[in-house]
């Protein structure tokens, strides 16, 4: 639903400070590790949870994502089990939004229409399809937002500006801005470059911007922070998972408390963003 | 889909929107989207200019060697006993397969764009190949993405790749075959956008790469059909064409679509069986769905994740299709079926034996087909059947399968 989004955002402008938003891969290693990787999120700082839902051919990601995407489907997840993750993670938590970030085929083989109900059954509040650009907005993002869940939308480098109106008009929740051309993982490029784009964008929507790809530290969220309305951080956090595991794949003792003790320290550069910014 | 009516023309797609029905569209993210339309408009200027076709022509004749041979196969019709049976030579061009028809038609298009880097995906090697051989011819780099697997077991065509200059990059992700390179090159164009361009290898792909390759390919059905007349006088009673990705058959059936005197015939990978996993009978077998850019026929799981196909051909291991053949299949207008591994060895003995030819793994499945259909025909009927490659490639495969060392 959109109004979860809508007042976190809301509430962390009048906060004055930018979102957190955190992605990890859903079922990875297992389906219980990610469930309490997911509840301890908010509590870390995250204010926003992205729950990846895995495909077998992630054709925007760098290897940590596909990776984990491929541990998650060799444990038996599934978009059904995506979905009840988060069902699961609403039962102590109705406050987070949750956006579920992954390709079109999984979706359109659960079926559009009754995925759209199960999401927003399960207390989803948006959707980020990487492979459904505005030219495809009639199969996803306008069912999506009849029923009242937000169509997050990617705008790259190379959405210029002839073209950011066609990408910003199905658009809600906030503008996903993709820091580099690339796949997720690579290098942050030029901060102020980043600001610049943002900007850019801002003027041509009331949403907020937020910004990923490359956000690796406490020190790229507060660099970004300083500018975007909220910062993406994803790879990372997904190799805060894989450095944790057995030699087998499996979840270990640290593996819940060393995303925990990452993404607080994402938290702390997000919320000294503004703090610097305003020197 | 068996209600949809059937069309005035079977040849006016795709749409706009790069649409065969509810098949092919657009399902790339954003970074590529203005790419794709750049392509597009690109595309759209090149295919009415005369200079850009004459340059076309020019190279089909005098660099791939262009008209292929339409060639009558006395002793395989005499041996089956029943319809005539031509072959429509594509493997006697320049790199030995129907991909070169491709490839130029691409290159050029690059070159108008002013890009500066090809990369490509290849599955056996064969488009690889095109694509260094072409790279080469006009001064460009060229990276090549082969699944680690493929490069294995493909390694003459590996070699010949990095002798015209190419680099040949192994892909490791996935299971390392032909849908494991094609993401890696997508990674690779969403990383380069401003210098490099993706030369796709067949009919597949987000719009405008399935019209575009089927127009450069249908230089192998136009011929057809003029060397069928001067030949016969008439236009044949079947087309036979194997379909990995399916460019070669588009090109052979797409400008006999319109001819309702003609049976249309592809045929897929059928493997070791469909029963099992190990198949790409993505028509016969699988369902539709979105991958690489287009909606078309897959080999999936209930979930939606794409299953890993199986041939003995690599360039038929794929688990999907071009857009346009699952539109044929759903109207009805093209009938696919699948051949197994052993038919196909079979029929790729049989043809070595009877023509002296050494065909592909790919239209050995054609053949096999063409080796069930013929006999049960009236001697006064005619196939034609696509032969799209030689079979050089091959005789590392085949001689382990036989036992003969090589």
């Amino acid at each position: 639903m959109t109004a979860r989004m809508d007042n976190k955002f809301a509430a962390l402008k009048a906060e004055g400070r930018p979102a957190l938003v955190t992605y990890f891969m859903g079922g990875d290693p297992d389906y219980d590790t990610s469930l309490a990787i997911m509840k301890a999120l908010p509590e870390a700082g995250a204010d926003v949870i992205e729950l990846g839902a895995p495909f077998s051919d992630p054709m925007a990601d760098g290897p940590a994502i596909q990776l984990a995407g491929q541990r998650a489907l060799k444990n038996g997840h599934s978009l059904k089990k995506t979905l009840d993750m988060a069902r699961d993670f609403r039962k102590s938590d109705d406050t987070t939004p949750i956006v579920i970030m992954g390709y079109y085929n999984p979706i359109y083989i659960y079926g559009v229409d009754r995925f759209l109900d199960d999401a927003l059954e399960a207390g989803i509040d948006g959707l980020i399809v990487v492979d459904l650009p505005a030219e495809m907005d009639d199969e996803l993002c306008i069912p999506a937002r009849r029923k009242d869940i937000n169509f997050i939308r990617l705008t790259t480098p190379t959405t210029d500006e002839k073209r950011l109106p066609k990408v910003l008009t199905n658009t809600s929740g906030f503008v996903y801005y993709v820091s580099m051309t690339g796949i997720t993982g690579s290098a942050l490029p030029d901060p102020s470059k980043i600001a610049g784009a943002v900007e850019r964008i801002k003027k041509s929507t009331d949403l907020p911007v937020c910004v990923g790809f490359g956000v690796k530290t406490a020190e790229h969220a507060r660099l970004i922070g300083a500018s975007a309305d909220g910062v993406v951080v994803g790879t990372a956090i997904v190799n805060q998972v894989a450095t944790s595991l057995d030699k087998e794949g499996r979840a270990t003792a640290d593996t819940v408390q060393s995303v925990a003790t990452f993404v607080r320290g994402l938290a702390t550069g997000v919320r000294s963003a503004r703090l610097v910014a305003a020197e | 889909m068996n209600q949809t009516p059937k069309p005035n023309s079977f040849r006016s797609g795709p749409d706009e929107d790069g649409r065969f029905g509810i098949f092919g569209g657009r399902f790339v993210a954003e970074t590529l989207m203005p790419l794709i339309l750049d392509l597009q408009a690109e595309w759209e200027k090149a295919k009415t200019d005369p200079e850009f076709q004459a340059e076309l022509q020019h190279l089909n004749t005098h660099y791939t060697g262009r008209p292929s041979p339409l060639y009558f196969a006395e002793r395989l019709t005499a041996e089956l006993g029943g319809a005539k049976i031509y072959f429509k030579r594509d493997e006697l061009n320049h790199t030995g397969s129907h991909k070169i028809n491709n490839c130029l038609g691409q290159i050029l298009l690059a070159k108008r764009m002013g890009k500066s880097r090809i990369i490509a995906e290849t599955g056996a090697g064969q488009h690889g190949v095109a694509s260094a051989t072409v790279a080469a011819r006009f001064g460009l780099p060229c990276v090549v993405y082969m699944g680690a697997t493929d490069v294995e077991r493909q390694a003459p065509n590996v070699f010949r790749m990095k002798l015209l200059g190419a680099e040949v990059r192994p892909v490791i992700s996935g299971h390392g075959t032909l849908k494991d390179a094609m993401n890696e090159a997508l990674r690779d164009w969403v990383t380069n956008v401003d210098d490099t361009y993706y030369l796709i290898g067949t009919a597949a792909g987000p719009h405008p790469y399935p019209e575009l390759v089927r127009e450069f390919q249908s230089v192998i059905g136009k011929e057809t059909r003029e060397q069928m007349m001067a030949a016969e006088g008439r236009l044949p009673d079947m087309l036979v064409a194997a379909v990995g990705g399916g460019s070669n058959a588009i090109g052979l059936f797409h400008p006999f679509l319109d001819d309702e005197s003609v049976r249309i015939v592809g045929v897929e990978a059928g493997g070791k069986g469909l029963d099992g996993e190990e198949h790409c009978a993505s028509l016969t077998a699988g369902s539709p769905g979105v991958l690489h850019g287009n909606r078309t026929y897959l080999l999936q799981d209930g979930d939606g994740q794409i299953k890993e196909g199986h041939s003995i051909s690599a360039g038929l291991d794929y688990p999907g299709i071009g857009p346009e053949h699952s539109w044929l299949k759903d109207i009805g207008r093209v009938e696919y079926v699948p051949i197994m591994d052993d038919e196909a060895l079979a029929a790729f003995q049989m043809l070595t034996r009877t023509e002296g030819i050494i065909p592909a793994l790919e239209p050995s499945h054609a053949l096999a087909e063409v080796i069930k259909r013929a006999p049960k025909m009236d001697k006064d009927q005619i196939i034609v059947m696509n032969l799209c490659g030689r079979g050089d490639k091959d005789i590392f495969t085949v001689g382990k399968i036989l036992g003969m060392g090589l």
